[in-house]
């Protein structure tokens, strides 16, 4: 019975890790979206009272609106936002992808006792801190930079190129960021995949490179869907980099989440800002899921 | 009948390993052919190289009369039946099968009819649309095989095709192979550590040890008539009697060792002095209690040590009083009177029942 009770209690433990850690901090956040903003403290209206009783309950519901949500429709500037954020993110992961798939296809094939040195290496950049590696890319892109002053050298330009604050920085800065995190669910993938499969592709008459796309890509297919969603996901609410190395027109939805936060003390428009960000992450997600599910159940 | 496949003084070494090496062989238009021999002795790679996955070092391997050296697997009219099956997991029973058939760019309809032949000779049609590994393991060596058949190729070549096979099932599927090769008369040509199975369903036999040949011939060529002492022990279970040759007839060549008299006919050039082997195959002794009346040669007195019942014959081993331990196999049902373990019995043999080996 023990063995029973234990059990039970593994299976909760994620649920109620979600739970106290995802849910209920999403429901305030569901919560603080539907309020007003008022120069209060916290900064927004109604706030529940427990000791106001059912008439304070009711007060509390009725003050609920989804005013903030109207007006995130009603300006252009937050739309424009969440595109600009979603193709930053979609083109960065395009990159990341062309980039990281022969680096993890590279990182398969090579010797089995190199690999382990290999991987490590994709993940060494990981052991300095974030801040430091985007301030260090400051440092290489900015007007009298090493990047500049490398090209001068090399006489490829006579002036120096303001790279810092343009939309190339933010992409290279992604890119550079989020590599591991294409790179590791793609070797893991090619890794698993039986060379005697490309071998029996040769064998019947296909050339490597048709071998690539009708056998190699397919069957690696996990670990592209797992990569981009990985990187996807965080770049599209990305703050960080867009902040340090983009322009001050760059604008991701982070960017305009902070502004509204910090900026003009919106809370409200700022968790309904998160709450639509959510929203259009997970629908796609949740589609693609359904679809494999009954593909699935056909099998 | 020509040679349809020739490898020419083929050499391949992998680093300090030399895999194969010199090995001249050809295999006939329509032959089932089998490559024998321990894993290690060469003979995977030697049909890797006729697939085009390796390239050899020295010599070349010619194909209905076109060197193939240089050619990439993917132009070459011979299609592989991999160990592992290698069958793509993310295609259907019928995309696997029509795999290579798109890659000439056939059309759609001429692929379809050939997947569903190919399906109806392994007996898989109505598996058309299953994946992989929603197959038993027998049903996926059927689609391997089917796969590899679909493209009509000039040679087949299976690499232990049966090897992930339960024993039964193995059984059964090496007279299925067999019966699908007569029916096409395609060149097959297998590849096995497994004796039986190459016995079972190759034409030739050619017996590799440590990148060379040893032996080629018919089946019962090389049970029979093994070449050398390697063959005879690794084709078949075998008694090898260590002896010197005492006197050569035209007709017969006596031997002896210690405490025993041998008079066999003789297979390999031998002179008085040399030293030789017979190899006697467990079948070919004879037990009895006593001595026959006037028998000096060709049989020794011992006494039984160990009996395994095989079902349809007994496997008996012998010790004979002059040291010597022997294996001898009788059908079960045949000897007049039963024999026990620790009987003392009279073991003999006839002439030409053994082959004399100088090798």
């Amino acid at each position: 019975m023990q063995k029973g009770w234990l059990s039970r209690i593994s299976i909760l433990a994620p649920y109620a890790w979600l739970a106290a850690f995802f849910l209920a901090p999403f429901l305030i956040v569901v919560k603080i979206s539907l309020s007003q903003s008022a120069i209060a403290q916290p900064p927004y209206l109604p706030v529940f009272d427990p000791r106001a009783g059912w008439d304070g309950l009711r007060d509390f519901l009725g003050g609920l609106s989804p005013d903030s949500y109207a007006s995130i429709a009603a300006d252009p500037l937050y739309l424009w936002s969440y595109l600009k954020s979603l193709m930053i993110a979609g083109v960065s992961t395009a990159l990341l992808l062309l980039i990281g798939y022969p680096v993890a296809y590279a990182l398969a094939r090579a010797p089995r006792r190199l690999q382990g040195v290999l991987v490590l290496l994709v993940v060494l950049p990981f052991w300095t801190s974030f801040l430091i590696r985007v301030y260090a890319w400051m440092n290489i892109l900015q007007h009298d930079g090493l990047l500049n002053q490398a090209l001068i050298a090399l006489r490829l330009i006579d002036q120096p190129v303001s790279w810092l604050a343009t939309d190339y920085a933010v992409y290279l800065g992604i890119v550079y960021s989020y590599f591991p995190f294409m790179v590791l669910p793609l070797y893991a993938a090619l890794e698993r995949l039986d060379p005697s499969l490309l071998e029996a592709a040769a064998d019947l008459g296909c050339p490597p490179w048709r071998a690539f796309f009708t056998v190699t890509v397919p069957l690696s297919l996990p670990g592209i869907v797992a990569g981009a969603l990985l990187c996807f996901i965080p770049i599209t609410g990305e703050f960080v980099i867009p902040d340090l190395l983009g322009s001050s027109t760059t604008s991701m939805i982070g960017q305009t989440l902070w502004l509204e936060f910090f900026g003009n003390r919106d809370w409200p428009v700022a968790s309904a800002l998160a709450v639509v960000l959510l929203a259009l992450l997970v629908t796609p997600i949740v589609m693609v899921r359904q679809r494999e599910a009954r593909q699935l159940e056909q099998a | 009948m020509a040679a349809l496949v020739s490898f020419e003084r083929i050499t391949k070494r992998f680093g300090d390993f030399t895999a194969v090496d010199g090995v001249s062989l050809d295999i006939e238009d329509g032959e089932f052919f089998a490559l024998l021999g321990p894993s290690g002795c060469g003979k995977t790679t030697l049909l890797r190289l006729l697939a085009g996955f390796e390239q050899p070092n020295e010599g070349r391997v010619i194909l209905g009369g076109t060197d193939l050296t240089g050619v990439p697997p993917y132009r070459r009219p011979v299609n592989m039946m991999f160990q592992s099956y290698a069958l793509f997991p993310h295609m259907t029973v019928a995309g696997n099968v029509a795999f290579g058939l798109k890659q000439d760019g056939l059309p759609r309809p001429e692929i379809a009819a050939r997947v569903e032949e190919m399906l109806a000779l392994v007996q898989l049609s109505h598996l058309a649309a299953r994946k992989p590994d929603q197959l038993s393991g027998g049903q996926r060596q059927r689609v391997a095989l089917a796969r590899s058949l679909a493209k009509r190729p000039k040679v087949l070549l299976l690499d232990e095709p049966l090897a992930a096979l339960d024993r039964k099932l193995r059984e059964e599927t090496r007279f299925e192979l067999k019966a699908v090769q007569q029916k096409l008369k395609t060149t097959f040509v297998i590849v096995t550590h497994d004796q039986d199975e190459a016995m079972t369903v190759a034409d030739r036999i050619a017996v590799m040890d440590r990148g060379r040949l040893a032996q080629v011939g018919a089946p019962a060529e090389v049970y029979q008539r093994p070449a050398s002492r390697w063959v005879a022990g690794f084709v078949g279970d075998v008694n090898l009697i260590e002896a010197r040759v005492s006197e050569v007839y035209p007709s017969f060549v006596t031997l002896a060792r210690e405490g025993l008299k041998l008079r066999v006919t003789p297979s390999a050039a031998l002179a008085p002095g040399a030293s030789a082997a017979l190899a006697l195959r467990p079948e070919k002794v004879e037990i009895a209690h006593a001595q026959p009346e006037g028998s000096a040669e060709n049989g020794a007195a011992g006494v039984v040590a160990e009996i395994g019942y095989l079902g349809a014959m007994s496997l008996f081993r012998i010790e004979l009083d002059i040291g010597l331990a022997l294996k001898a196999a009788v059908m079960n049902g045949t000897a007049a009177r039963a024999i026990h373990v620790k009987d003392r019995v009279w073991v003999s043999w006839a002439a030409d029942a053994g082959v004399l080996l100088a090798e």
